[in-house]
């Protein structure tokens, strides 16, 4: 059995010595924000998504000797509308590119995405291929990344566990600014699919997530 | 179990329905595209079907989802740098792909084999062969709707042949493990009784899986005679592997090329008689017993000790000229193709992908079968989408 919640964030007017007694005597003050967090983060339901290599990893963190049931996240979806959690696994290509968009935009809020290996995160081994996209951050927004070709699934493993840590102090409640995250926010997050343009995809990357890195020529 | 006879059941009166016998009623086709995100396409393939009610009239695969540009990638480097690049075809079986790569380079340059080495890749192949077609009928019961128990076994197997990898490799399924010329470097200690420690489980679990999904009555119901691949159509499209054999064709390039030392081994090739679903289902887990005999041969065979690498493979510039070399992968012929102009690049690096081949004949397979079939006769075929795009 996995150990209760144990609040560490102070609820202003609740008495810390009152509420430390009480949790002796196994009851639990705590707040609304974090009941709710926890519940989230032990039940991220992954969208089954499995594009190259990176994906059979995905399979055997699921299978029987790395069991991420145990960490909650083993129902795999196939539909993206009941998916929190985009593991993006394997190589995007470009005619691949505007599906992964369109299924994060499928995506019910709050969601979640994981670049698993080198090729989703800046398109790897095969970067110099002219079919392949050079990162999938270009498009969507990518919560964990994790390098590997392909990751072991202990390192799938940690990343979800990451991704739990970002779940935890995310504040869902108040003003806007006080949530301060695009997933609670009022604007819907639909990103624009890119298409296949004359040369390359268009848009050739989504501006409100990834910035081209300013290039510097040493005189 | 009886099945009570509901037309003799006097609780229920025949119903009188009025037949419309009007000509303006009928059904119009409806196109489905199922993929590339869809749970049993096994990757990102794409099938445009049309159907009649739930019959399959017309099917057209779409491609090129994972096209990774493999082989233009090998024209732009080295012929050591492509190796780790053959890991990542068919992601399932690096071992075989890494074979069938420096069988070519080796034929292209002629370079000679260690015998301990040959004895290495048979080995590699051989425990490869079980993990994909264990892999594979897992995949296949989960797109039968046997929700992943099966696959979980098979995976629990897999794990143990995944260890073998990467003790001797370092990586559990990307091993650019082969060299031109023998393999990188000898076995680890203690490697050998592990192996033989594994191989000589496995006919345990093989029995366990038997027992579990041969005679399951959904199996059978939902495999025989489905997707039926009939003889000369096989041989026509060049289909080569499991799904060859499983249409009674009998021809496997260990057989007929004996290629590596694959004549030292005794074991039988099996064949199946309809081709449908099931012969190839049935055909995978005779090949896995097939596979252990050869493991079991190589183990007690295999030299105690002696070179494993030979040739060096840094700046190896083979002569002008061509050549291509063939195995018998998992999935079936797996070819390359080299030209080399003298350089120390490729001139052309071309692959003849088994799964590509084998998936042209779908349509035929699926052409007067139901929808929920194409996904039984899509998984049978075994396809690694890193293969068929490249």
């Amino acid at each position: 059995m996995t150990n209760p919640p144990t609040p560490t964030v102070p609820i202003p007017g609740v008495h810390e010595g009152l509420r430390s007694e009480l949790q002796k005597a196994g009851i639990f003050v705590v707040s609304t924000e974090f009941l709710y967090n926890w519940g989230r983060k032990n039940s991220i339901w992954p969208l089954g998504f499995g594009i190259a290599c990176c994906a059979i990893e995905m399979i055997c963190t699921a299978a029987s000797r790395f069991d991420l049931a145990r960490f909650g996240a083993e129902v795999f979806r196939p539909s993206p509308r009941q998916a929190d959690l985009m593991i993006v696994a394997g190589t995007v290509t470009k005619k691949m590119a505007p599906q992964v968009v369109r299924l994060y935009n499928q995506m019910p809020e709050p969601k979640y995405v994981i670049a698993m290996g080198a090729c989703a995160i800046s398109g790897g081994p095969f970067k110099q291929g002219y079919n392949v996209l050079k990162g999938v951050d270009r498009y969507i927004p990518v919560d964990v990344h994790i390098p590997g070709c392909p990751p072991r699934p202990e390192a799938l493993l940690h990343a979800l566990i990451t991704l739990q840590r970002k779940i935890e102090t995310q504040r869902t409640l108040g003003s806007a600014e006080r949530r301060n995250n695009p997933a609670y926010s009022d604007d819907s997050r639909d990103f624009p699919v890119p298409q296949y343009g004359e040369h390359d995809l268009v848009p050739a990357y989504n501006r409100d997530v990834w910035k081209a890195r300013p290039v510097t020529r040493e005189s | 179990m009886s099945v009570p006879d509901s037309t003799s059941s006097p609780a229920i009166a025949p119903r009188e329905y009025e037949v419309y016998s009007g000509d303006d009623l009928g059904t119009n086709v409806l196109e489905v595209s199922m993929g590339p995100q869809h749970p049993s396409t096994h990757g990102v393939f794409r099938m445009n079907v049309t159907l009649d009610g739930e019959t399959v009239v017309k099917l057209k695969p779409v491609f090129g989802y994972l096209h990774r540009n493999h082989e233009k990638l090998g024209e732009g480097m080295t012929y050591l740098g492509s190796m780790p690049y053959t890991d990542r075809l068919d992601y399932f079986c690096s071992m075989t792909n890494n074979w069938a790569y420096a069988l070519t380079a080796e034929k292209l340059a002629g370079i000679a084999v260690p015998e301990r080495a040959e004895y290495i890749r048979v080995i590699m192949a051989e425990l490869t062969r079980l993990q994909n077609h264990a892999s594979l009928m897992g995949f296949l019961t989960n797109d039968l709707g046997a929700s992943g128990t099966p696959l979980l076994y098979a995976m629990r197997e897999r794990e143990h042949i995944l260890d073998l990898f990467e003790w001797v490799s370092g990586a559990r399924m990307m091993c650019n493990y082969m060299r031109f010329g023998g393999v990188r470097n000898d076995l680890p200690e203690g490697w050998l009784e592990q192996c033989k420690k594994v191989v000589d489980a496995f006919p345990a679990f093989l029995d366990e899986f038997d027992a579990l999904l041969t005679g399951n009555e959904i199996i059978q119901a939902r495999c025989q005679n489905v997707g039926i691949l009939p003889r000369d159509l096989a041989i026509n499209a060049s289909i080569t592997g499991p799904c060859l054999r499983a249409s009674g064709v009998n021809y496997d390039i260990r057989k007929v090329d004996k290629y590596g030392i694959y004549d030292r081994f005794n074991f039988q090739v099996p064949l199946g008689e309809v081709g449908d679903c099931y012969d190839r289902f049935m055909l995978r887990l005779l090949e896995m017993r097939e596979s252990v005999k050869i493991l079991k041969q190589a183990l007690s065979q295999i030299p105690a000790s002696g070179p494993t690498l030979d040739a060096k493979s840094r700046n190896f510039r083979p002569k002008p000229g061509e050549a291509y070399g063939r195995i018998e992968s998992p999935k079936g012929e797996l070819g390359f193709y080299l030209i080399s102009d003298g350089g120390p690049k490729p001139y052309r690096y071309r692959i003849r992908p088994p799964s590509f081949i084998n998936l042209t004949v779908l349509e035929d397979m699926c052409l007067g079968q139901k929808i929920a079939d194409t996904v039984i006769i899509l998984g049978s075929i075994d396809i690694v989408l890193g293969e068929v795009d490249r």
